[in-house]
């Protein structure tokens, strides 16, 4: 493919008597770029001090809105400096494309700007009515959520068990291999850790009592809740948020249903079902990987590893990890949900929602957790 | 002030216009399908530079999928496609994109990146392919907003913002950005009420008499068709059933094109003016 070259804008400049005559050649298109607004600064330089300017085109190989625009600006400029400048030798199409891509002043804003401190307090005021609105919006969607809950209780035909079937398969079901993997690994560390340190005070099969208690009241709940936050909440957020993008959310409204009985409602009770299976398994995961260590590092046997871990827990002890793990769902549950109905019009808004919905719905796991310890420890359970 | 002598083109000099007659796209038996499904059955189509091809056809016909075989977005199982005279399969990446850089696109929904300004989406494809200061991007950025007709504050405003005629504008002047030679628009009329639609059909007509454009346009906007189209190409079965002025388009027997050009809709724009035609 050999490509015939052309001519990159240019122009020369005569003096006829009175009169500055620039003659302008080459190819006065776009696809020229850095040359062409050389060419065209050189030009409005060029005519410095002439009275009388005219601009020739009859060496105009090609002319586009670009180059139309940047000589029609020289003009201005020359026009501006004091000069008659005066166009030549157009032809009609060229007359027409001067006319379109004529020079116009810069569009400027000119709305009073306010001062610095009337802008603080501006940002200020907007930050307090967004914050506002923020929490006004969780309010209104806990509202929300309750009367879908009541509405649903009381007609039971209102439910959409195809909906939360499809979301559990998604939630739970598709979870189940990262959700065994990472556990049964943490499982393996802490009990090798454990093991490590405890073998110094010469009693390391109390590495079991340690794995047993650990796992079933915090790690294993706290685990499947972060990564369901990371994995579900997020999936929440971008499903019901490119929704809202695209009207779905009020072609919805329109039609007499309500979003959050029909979007909201059976994500949340999949993830509430949900949860507290994973953890089970879970728990299960982190005890394997417990057990396989300790048989590796202490030749301790599976049926020795079970008494004693019989021994060292209580059912009060499974039974704190799992209590929690159903407020761990409504909790990333609802971050994601309200973050999805947050997002606006761009693919930047969405990206932003789901980033804040996984990094809440992580910080809000851990803060709840945390409210738990002083619980349970409150009531010495 | 003496300007340098003309200087060689650099790396990529724009290639002359192909000579008058040549087709500026030319398509041969293109086949294009999905799964069982055939919607491309042997496609030859010619489009001539400088004019403006308007594409009619019912929904499914495969109007959109053309174009989009003809972009390269969707795979042809076969038959050949040749824009500028250069056949798109022989081209090597870098010739391909130099082709991109002489074809302009708007998308029927507009395509705008909703994260950035109309400016900043104007200004896209000059950043990417031109070595221009920001200040004459800017100008030219506002030039083509003046030339598609939106307000000079638009510049500013992101695609959320916009009402749907405002968007189509905006698509347009992303799409001259870097004032192409061959414009493909995708229903750019559509979803416009018929003043905004009429001035649209104008300011097509005026750039393509400005800018020597070639524009292919898919639309069911009968009022474009009439107004602005010197070619209509009307698809159907996989093919083109015909091709040619309007008059063709009136003359032919095709049930399909016979209840489109001749149906209650269409005699109230096309009637009186073939009368003027013929009597003219």
């Amino acid at each position: 493919m050999s490509k015939p070259a052309v001519a990159e804008p240019g122009f020369s400049v005569e003096r006829e008597g009175e009169t500055l005559r620039i003659a302008l050649r080459g190819a006065w298109t776009i696809k020229a770029s850095a040359a062409l607004e050389s060419a065209a600064t050189a030009l409005a330089a060029g005519a410095k001090g002439a009275r009388n300017v005219a601009i020739d085109f009859a060496g105009v190989v090609r002319l586009d809105t670009a180059g139309a625009w940047l000589i029609d600006k020289a003009r201005a400029e020359m026009a501006a400096a004091g000069a008659n400048a005066q166009y030549a030798a157009l032809t009609s199409d060229q007359q027409i494309l001067m006319n379109e891509a004529a020079f116009f002043p810069p569009y400027k804003d000119d709305s009073p700007k306010p001062g610095a401190l009337m802008q603080m307090l501006v940002s200020l005021g907007h930050w307090t009515v967004t914050v506002g609105g923020n929490i006004l919006a969780v309010v209104t969607f806990l509202g929300e959520l309750a009367v879908s809950i009541l509405r649903v209780m009381f007609n039971p035909s209102l439910m959409r068990p195809t909906s939360m079937v499809y979301h559990l398969n998604s939630f739970a079901l598709r979870a189940i291999p990262i959700i065994v993997t990472i556990n049964f690994l943490v499982g393996c560390i802490v009990e090798q850790q454990g093991i490590f340190q405890l073998r110094r005070f010469g009693a390391p099969t109390y590495a079991i009592d340690l794995i047993g208690v650990l796992v079933l009241r915090e790690l294993g709940v706290l685990l499947t809740s972060i990564m369901i936050a990371g994995r579900t909440g997020s999936a929440i957020t971008a499903e019901i948020g490119s929704m809202k993008m695209r009207e779905e959310i009020d072609a919805l409204r329109v039609m007499g249903m309500s979003p959050t009985e029909v979007l909201v409602l059976p994500r949340m009770l999949a993830l509430i079902v949900a949860l507290p299976l994973m953890t089970f398994i879970a728990d299960m995961a982190a005890l394997g990987g417990g057990l396989v260590t300790a048989w590796i590092y202490e030749g301790i046997s599976p049926q020795s590893f079970v008494v004693q871990l019989q021994d060292a827990i209580g059912l009060n002890t499974f039974m704190v990890g799992l209590i929690k793990s159903p407020f761990m769902a409504l909790v990333i549950g609802m971050i994601a949900c309200i973050e999805g109905f947050r997002v606006q019009g761009s693919a930047e808004s969405l990206g932003q929602r789901v980033t804040d919905s996984v990094v809440n719905g992580i910080f809000m796991v851990i803060f709840v957790d945390g409210l738990f310890a002083v619980f349970f420890a409150g009531i010495h359970y | 002030m003496q300007e340098s002598e003309t200087v060689v083109g650099e790396e990529e000099a724009p290639e002359p216009q192909a000579a008058p007659g040549e087709p500026i796209i030319r398509v041969r038996g293109l086949h294009v399908g999905f799964g069982s499904k055939t919607v491309l059955d042997g496609l030859d189509l010619d489009v001539y530079p400088g004019e403006v091809t308007g594409f009619v056809g019912g929904s499914g016909q495969g109007k959109s999928v053309l174009t989009r075989a003809i972009l390269g977005l969707t795979p042809k199982q076969a038959g050949s496609i040749e824009v500028f005279g250069e056949d798109l399969d022989q081209l090597s990446p870098e010739e391909h994109r130099a082709i991109e850089r002489r074809w302009g696109v708007m998308f029927q929904g507009g395509a705008l990146f909703s994260s950035l300004t109309v400016k900043q989406n104007i200004q896209a494809p000059m950043r990417e392919y031109l070595s221009l200061s920001q200040n004459t991007m800017d100008e030219l950025a506002m030039l083509k907003i003046k030339l598609v007709g939106l307000a000079p504050d638009a510049g500013d405003k992101f695609p959320s913002e916009l009402s749907g005629g405002m968007v189509k504008r905006a698509a347009l002047a992303r799409a001259l950005a870097l004032d192409p030679e061959l414009l493909f628009l995708d229903e750019p009329t559509s979803g416009l009420d018929p003043i905004g639609a009429a001035d649209f059909d104008e300011l097509i007509a005026t750039l393509r008499k400005t800018l020597g454009l070639t524009v292919f346009m898919v639309t069911h906007d009968l009022d474009s068709l009439y107004s602005i189209c010197d070619t209509i190409a009307a698809l159907a079965d996989g093919k083109v059933i015909a091709e040619g002025p309007l008059s063709t388009m009136l003359a032919s027997n095709h049930p399909w094109l016979r209840s489109y050009f001749h149906g209650r809709r269409a005699r109230s724009i096309v009637g009186p003016k073939v009368d003027k035609k013929d009597a003219g």
